[in-house]
């Protein structure tokens, strides 16, 4: 393997949004030419007993005929599971070559998402993945089980799909002049995913200071040029006020930076990253 | 590290963990009373040590889903120390004997394990078996046909109840076996004998006490001896029985952590009045089986055991011996690898006699830490031997007939040395010899010197010797030991002729 392959990695897992998830996966490679790989996982749950005798006594090699029974039961079941996600990876690749990808990679991985995810970390550009999973497929105010720990986890932009596929024209930037917000503005000037967009780069604050901030941002921006920009300053709850934003002016992509602050402050007053993701109705880039 | 677990570990698997435990609960009192009588003390003892090591082994341990508690290859390393001191100094040695496997796993001695060979383990399991069967004997001797008629009855119920359609598998048999036995013999008012006759049983919670022994160095003098097999063998089977869940279950566990959590498990045993105590097999097993995977199902087993017990002591001491026996047959037809015997006819010989060497020697010393030692070094020198094998030497003449070549194969060490040095032919009278050692390694100074034999020899045939081909390791044994190429070395060998 090359030191780094630069993926467009879709987390596939045959809940509603994945199609979605290639579409956007499929939009991505395209605008910055990078090869797209679609991952599935077959997670085991070892911790998770579905054999119970409960008779409680040992006989003749009680331990090897337990192995036995235990190692076949498995077996079936993961043979059944390799085979529906085969079958996953082959629909979600004849999607996205229909976008027009030409060569899409698929890999499938025993073991949890969070941990095949982090052994890719070194190959990833950009991971495309569903706001939640097969488990909270039908609770449209629930965002899955390990998006959080998959977030915190790597430190690659991160595309989160909760809707169906549109491809983004306007985006919105939330800037909020800290640290995580300025790596997050550079990474929006320097990249070609964002060339030919419109850009409306949204500040929520009371302090008038963050006012000149935004201007310097919005400059900032401006010079790197192939992006127009718009910026404006709010008032309000921040996911509230940037929600109704984004319905007035019609935007359909929002980038931001993530977990800008530590796990205690966001154990206490709960994540700003959270309640977007919670909130918002338009796919998130999340930038790290 | 000790006490941090993953939440899934707790609560991934509830409703399997909180049947599990209570069937091995129920498992774990007739084991723990029947080891108690194998230490010479009385049930409670056993039974305050099985809550003890349970409860703290689910938090600490490093093998969620394994249980721990009182065991019988512990049981057996305290006969004499109770005999001849009481129990306050057994109370005493299992202090100790926490202290000093909490001091293993900060030195990674669960890395160790790796040298013990397979049939180490099988041979450690069947002398567990063995001893654990023999230790029911002396309730089986001397007494009235009941006895015996009540011992294959309750074996009979074990094994065949489970057939019984609808209510067979939905009750633990063995403590269908003991409820029917009780029942039997209280109506019938049979003179057998019965737990109550064997001591005092748990009537309160424990408390906590600090053994009531002089803490001088003649204390220490007494003790170590016990604690020293007792954390060793308390480790051992730890680690096999981990080694086994982990197997069973297909996931990993921590065996260092497991080390210091069986240790600090056993300094709580110490300190509420319970003896030493180490992972089980057969218990962990029968968790296994009943669904149980989590650390809920080691602390449900602990908590209900002593539930059980505080509740139920009057009950429990109507329980016949017999009952007891047909169990502890049970866990040890359940210990035995049967397959093992069957395995005897395709397995080589050498692993064979190591399987076997660990069974005689546990089974004569009652002490599992000495047929594990034995069984070690047998099967260490049988790798050595089989090893040497693996060492020869080739040699070739060249066309004028003046330089011998030989090229050395394999790993030269102390076992393959002497077949080294006689690989060469000293008689042959030729001007040069060229040693290859491209595909060689020495491993060890008896290697070297014995390079060193044979250089020096050929040189006093009157041969010039070059080594060549030397690999990186080699290089460095050689270069730090060998004296051919020191001349004041060699006047003291030569200068002897």
């Amino acid at each position: 393997m090359s030191a780094t392959q630069n993926l467009v990695l879709a987390g596939i897992d045959g809940s509603a949004l994945t199609g979605a998830v290639c579409d956007y996966a499929a939009w991505i490679a395209q605008k910055v030419d990078a090869p797209l790989k679609l991952l599935h996982t077959i997670d085991h749950h070892p911790e998770h007993a579905d054999h119970t005798d409960i008779t409680g006594n040992i006989g003749v090699d009680s331990r090897d005929h337990l192995m036995d029974e235990l190692t076949q039961l498995e077996q079936q079941r993961s043979k059944l599971r390799l085979q529906q996600g085969k079958q996953l990876l082959q629909a979600a690749r004849e999607r996205v070559m229909q976008a027009g990808i030409l060569d899409p990679i698929t890999n499938q991985r025993h073991g949890s998402l969070v941990e095949s995810l982090i052994e890719l970390e070194n190959d990833l550009r950009v991971l495309v993945i569903g706001v939640r999973g097969k488990v909270h497929e039908n609770q449209p105010d629930k965002i899955g089980a390990k998006l959080e720990s998959i977030i915190r986890s790597l430190h690659k932009p991160i595309l989160v799909v909760n809707a169906e596929f549109k491809a983004p024209e306007r985006i919105m930037l939330a800037y909020d002049g800290s640290q995580a917000a300025e790596k997050a503005l550079d990474m929006v000037a320097t990249s070609p995913l964002y060339k030919g967009l419109v850009c409306h780069l949204v500040c929520v604050s009371q302090d008038e200071g963050k006012g000149q901030l935004l201007e310097v941002a919005a400059n900032k921006l401006q010079l790197a040029g192939g992006i127009e920009v718009i910026a404006k300053k709010l008032v309000g709850k921040p996911e509230l006020v940037l929600s109704e934003y984004q319905e007035q002016k019609g935007i359909d992509m929002t980038v931001m930076g993530a977990f800008g602050h530590g796990r205690i402050r966001d154990w206490l007053l709960g994540s700003f990253t959270v309640k977007m993701l919670t909130h918002s109705r338009i796919p998130l880039l999340l930038l790290r | 590290m000790l006490f941090l677990s993953k939440k899934h570990d707790w609560l991934g698997n509830i409703r399997g963990d909180v049947l599990a435990g209570t069937v091995v609960a129920l498992a774990l009192i007739p084991e723990a009373i029947a080891f108690s009588i194998i230490a010479g003390v009385d049930p409670k003892v056993g039974l305050y040590a099985s809550f003890c090591i349970a409860v703290m082994t689910a938090f600490v341990g490093g093998r969620p889903g394994m249980i721990s508690a009182a065991t019988g290859a512990m049981a057996l390393l305290m006969v004499t120390l109770v005999k001849d001191h009481g129990l306050q100094y057994l109370l005493a040695a299992t202090l100790l004997t926490g202290v000093l496997q909490i001091i293993a796993g900060y030195l990674k001695l669960g890395s160790l394990m790796s040298f013990v060979s397979r049939s180490v383990v099988t041979g450690f399991v069947n002398a567990l078996a063995i001893l654990i069967f023999m230790a029911q004997l002396p309730e089986l001797t001397n007494v009235t046909w009941h006895v015996y008629a009540m011992t294959v009855g309750g074996l009979a119920i074990i094994y065949l109840f489970p057939y019984l359609p609808v209510v067979g598998k939905t009750l633990p048999s063995p403590l269908i076996c003991i409820i029917a036995l009780t029942v039997i013999a209280v109506y019938l008012k049979l003179d057998i004998r019965t737990v109550g006759d064997m001591g005092q049983l748990p009537d309160t919670l424990p408390v906590f006490l600090w053994p009531e022994v002089p803490l001088t160095l003649e204390t220490l003098k007494i003790i170590l001896p016990y604690s020293l097999p007792l954390a060793v063998v308390g480790l051992l089977e730890s680690m096999m029985t981990a080694t086994i869940v982990d197997d069973l279950t297909d996931t990993a566990s921590d065996k260092n952590r497991e080390c210091k959590g069986q240790g600090l498990a056993n300094i709580g045993a110490g300190l509420l009045g319970g003896m030493a105590g180490c992972a089980m097999i057969g218990q962990s097993i029968i968790n296994i089986k009943s669904g149980g995977r989590g650390r809920l199902s080691t602390l449900c087993a602990g908590v209900f055991l002593l539930i059980m017990v505080v509740f139920l002591d009057k009950w429990l001491s109507m329980i016949p011996m017999a009952a007891l026996v047909a169990v502890m047959i049970m866990v040890s037809i359940g210990t035995f690898s049967w397959r093992s015997i069957l395995n005897l006819k395709q397995h080589p010989m050498s692993t064979n006699i190591v399987m076997i060497a660990t069974v005689v020697v546990v089974v004569w010393t009652h002490n599992l830490a000495m047929g594990v030692f034995v069984g070690v070094l047998l099967a260490s020198l049988f790798f050595a031997n089989k090893i040497s094998h693996f060492m020869y030497v080739d040699s070739k003449l060249n066309e004028d007939g003046n330089t011998r070549t030989y090229k050395v194969v394999g790993q030269v060490f102390f076992n393959s040395a002497d077949k080294f040095v006689n690989s060469f032919d000293f008689k042959e009278a030729v001007d040069k010899v060229v040693i290859d050692l491209k595909r060689a390694h020495f491993w060890d100074i008896s290697s070297v010197s014995a390079l060193d034999k044979v250089v020096i020899k050929l040189r006093r045939e009157g041969a010039d010797v070059e080594l060549i081909g030397m690999n990186e390791a080699t290089t460095t044994i050689i270069d730090r030991f060998a004296i051919h190429d020191n001349p004041e070395e060699i006047e003291k060998i030569m200068g002897g002729h």
